[in-house]
């Protein structure tokens, strides 16, 4: 067994550490630990600075305008980035559009799009998810018809998170109906200003404005919005797959972040004048978590490693991606009882009444946490597809 | 950076895990370990002459100085087929301390890693919980000549042992201060000494010690043995920790096959989804406990304190998910589960076992934590 970071990089990781010494300011930290998105104007902010640098892209090849970097480089650099209380980079343009586009895209949809999503000058978002498509994403109804020298669409999405503000949407849409299901769906890339887009914020439970229902009414768009081939839009979702080890990898490094919040809260406050982070039972309570985000943390290096070096890691995406909103749940409960009664300060009702410290992030990222097991396949989805996929088990 | 096992490395696994097949197919090793100690022998002596005892000692004392890695390949293979016997006390633990003795041990290190004598160390004492700093056995004497009197409520494997290695305070006022505490050699036939062996369910047997006078061999620094003794009992504890992997990974691939195989209601219970998750469930604790496997790795290049925490904490996350994997498989397969016949329940009980052996979880998590 081999375990210790190759000379490279080592100086890799003094170089990113370095980077992330200074341009992080404190007022994102509190967010951040909290697994909270920071506001947009905020994330396009530290997206140009990365792309200033040429690390816009961490996941991508070079030939796109990607770091190039190896998975085990991923790895430091999220690390570092977690160390220094930075925000993990908003994903939907960078993890889950773009490599379809640079995989599947025309030359055309590769120059337009691939440089503005590195440098943040687009925000997309994402048109899957329909009122009666959920976790079933297949029975999805939006259409595509073709008219012309355009295709017209009509239906509603549902969960457009970030629809608000985003400047483009990639939209799965039915452009024929097939025997099977999969079959007949097309992948669709949309600039939010065409005429006939309505978007309508839908409240969540943590009370910041994240997601959205969308409504398509005889939206035209031209015909080179459609990546790839018509009806195989279904197939390109695979890349995600194959991906998503690396999303999940990415947002379970920042876990780290949660231990320090909870930790910071614990230390400060007392009760009978001993801080909290001393009395036995929250510190056991304490060290069963971080032993725990030991544990995922180093499964994330495994996938990583096994990465680079070329070796398939069967489920262990899925499993991250389980385990990662379980300890993003249980992290910030317990950070939410470190608080102890404060923890129900959650909004000041007039202006002489100071919010404590933490809130109302900390309550909004516990909150914010429960559809963490809920979004890009729930838990639930992940268990049907390791039993299927790695364990043979069938239905 | 790797995570798979060398080519030797992985090599070694694999003659463990054909030596556990073909020593202990399950129903032979139901029919030996009722045996006791006689059950073994023959194993014992093929793994002397496979060199395997000689293995995790040191080569300044004549061993074959294996690594961290090595000895988790051992205890994987181990775990793989509950191979029993007191390899980890006799061969990792005793001869880490015996090596502190110098050429004076070099003897009894040599019939240790040749298999013709046992030795266990002796740690733990009434009110001490798992505190290996707790050591309220006093010795009396100088020079060559000490005697001990005390107690040791639990000697991990030491049921067989012709020697015992015996933590006592030489110094100090307090049982649990951290200096003071030099190691001692016993004969198990020692006059004053009074050995009591009983057997665990998993089949392993353990000793409680009463000592009254009885004349010992001081080695190694005196009062100052203490870093000693958690160094090598972390080491130790690593092959444990690898035998615990082995074994919950063996139980979960025996419970997939039984989900395949086994029809209830005219068809296979795997293909009821309540059962397919939790299958889940028990192999994302295998990866959880493999994982902390790695974190030890990957702590031991960062330096003795660095490398305990890790211990600590995977004593923590492999205990638990040991313990769950194993609860698991019996609970899956029914009936068949809760019987004897079947390793299933065998595994079980060794997890738990496993899960208290130099220190509990909850003892290491407070450990961890500090």
């Amino acid at each position: 067994m081999h375990f210790t970071l190759d000379p490279a990089d080592i100086a890799f990781r003094e170089e990113v550490r370095d980077f992330f010494a200074t341009g992080i300011p404190l007022e994102w930290r509190t967010r951040v630990r909290a697994g909270l998105r920071l506001n947009p104007e905020e994330l396009v902010a530290y997206q140009k600075r990365l792309a200033a640098k040429g690390w816009g892209a961490p996941t991508w090849p070079a030939e796109y305008g990607g770091t190039g970097w190896s998975p085990i480089q991923q790895y430091i650099f999220w690390t570092e980035a977690a160390e220094a209380d930075a925000p993990a980079q908003f994903h939907q343009g960078l993890e889950l559009i773009g490599p379809i586009i640079f995989t599947y895209g025309s030359p055309e949809q590769k120059a337009r799009y691939l440089p503005r999503i590195i440098n943040a000058d687009d925000w997309w978002c994402q048109g899957y998810s329909e009122p009666n498509a959920g976790s079933d994403l297949a029975s999805l109804r939006t259409r595509a018809v073709r008219d012309g020298d355009h295709y017209v669409l009509n239906g509603q999405k549902a969960w457009t998170s970030y629809g608000h503000v985003a400047s483009h949407c990639f939209v799965l849409a039915r452009t024929s109906d097939e025997v099977k299901r999969q079959q007949g769906i097309s992948l669709l890339l949309l600039d939010m200003n065409t005429p006939g887009i309505t978007i309508r914020p839908v409240a969540t439970m943590d009370e910041k404005h994240h997601t959205n229902e969308m409504f398509l009414d005889d939206v035209r768009v031209p015909v080179d919005a459609l990546v790839g081939e018509e009806g195989r839009g279904w197939e390109y979702g695979k890349v995600l797959l194959d991906r998503e080890r690396m999303v999940t990898a990415s947002v379970a490094v920042f876990l780290i972040q949660t231990v320090k919040a909870i930790r910071d809260a614990a230390t400060r406050r007392t009760i009978g004048g001993v801080p909290l982070i001393d009395k036995p039972g929250f510190r056991a309570k304490l060290a069963q978590y971080e032993i725990e985000v030991i544990a995922l943390q180093t499964m994330v290096l495994r996938v990583m490693a096994d990465a680079s070096a070329g070796v398939d890691s069967g489920p262990l995406g899925s499993m991250i991606k389980l385990r990662w909103s379980q300890l993003s749940q249980a992290g910030t409960a317990l950070w939410v009882g470190a608080l102890g009664p404060e923890a129900a300060h959650f909004s000041p009702l007039d202006q002489g009444s100071s919010l404590p410290l933490d809130m109302p992030y900390a309550m909004q990222g516990a909150l914010y946490a429960r559809v963490t097991s809920i979004y890009g396949g729930s838990s639930e989805i992940q268990h049907n597809i390791i039993a299927q996929r790695a364990l043979g088990l069938k239905g | 950076m790797r995570f798979s096992y060398s080519d030797e490395q992985a090599m070694l696994l694999e003659s463990v895990d054909r030596f556990g097949a073909q020593h202990f197919p399950p129903a032979e090793r139901h029919r030996l370990i009722q045996q006791g100690r006689p059950g073994e022998e023959a194993a014992w002596a093929a793994m002397a002459d496979l060199g395997w005892l000689l293995l995790p000692i040191s080569e300044d004392c004549g061993g074959l100085g294996g690594g961290i890695a090595e000895l988790m390949a051992l205890g994987e293979g181990f775990g793989r087929h509950l191979v029993p016997g007191p390899y980890v006390a006799s061969c990792v633990l005793a001869p880490a301390l015996l090596a502190h003795g110098g050429e004076a041990m070099h003897g009894l290190i040599g019939e240790l890693g040749a298999g013709s004598a046992i030795a266990a160390a002796a740690l733990l004492e009434p009110d001490g919980g798992y505190d290996l700093n707790y050591v309220a056995t006093s010795a009396k004497g100088s020079g060559d000549s000490w005697t001990l009197t005390g107690a040791k409520c639990h000697v991990e494997d030491g049921g067989d042992a012709d020697w015992f290695i015996v933590p006592a305070r030489s110094s100090g006022l307090a049982a649990s201060d951290r200096d003071g505490i030099t190691l001692f050699l016993v004969a198990a036939d020692t006059p004053g000494l009074t050995v009591e062996r009983f057997r665990a369910i998993d089949g392993h047997r353990h000793a409680r010690l009463t000592l009254d006078g009885a004349a010992a061999q001081r080695f190694g620094p005196v009062d100052l043995a203490l870093p000693l003794i958690e160094a090598a009992v972390a080491r130790a504890t690593c092959a444990q920790l690898a035998e615990a992997v082995g074994s919950m990974e063996a139980v979960s691939d025996i419970t997939l096959e039984y989900l395949r195989t086994r029809e209830q209601f005219g068809r296979p219970i795997g293909s009821f989804q309540v059962l397919q998750h939790r299958m889940v469930d028990m192999r994302i604790a295998c990866e959880e406990a493999r994982a902390m496997l790695c974190h030890i790795a990957i702590a031991s290049a960062q330096g003795e304190a660095a490398f305990q925490r890790a211990v600590s904490a995977a004593k923590v996350r492999i205990g638990e998910c040991g313990i769950y994997v194993g609860q698991q498989a019996v609970q899956l397969h029914g009936g068949v589960g809760f019987s004897d016949e079947l390793i299933v329940s065998h595994h079980l009980k060794r997890q738990m076992m496993l899960s208290n052996a130099h220190g509990s979880i909850d003892h290491h998590r407070m450990r961890f934590a500090v």
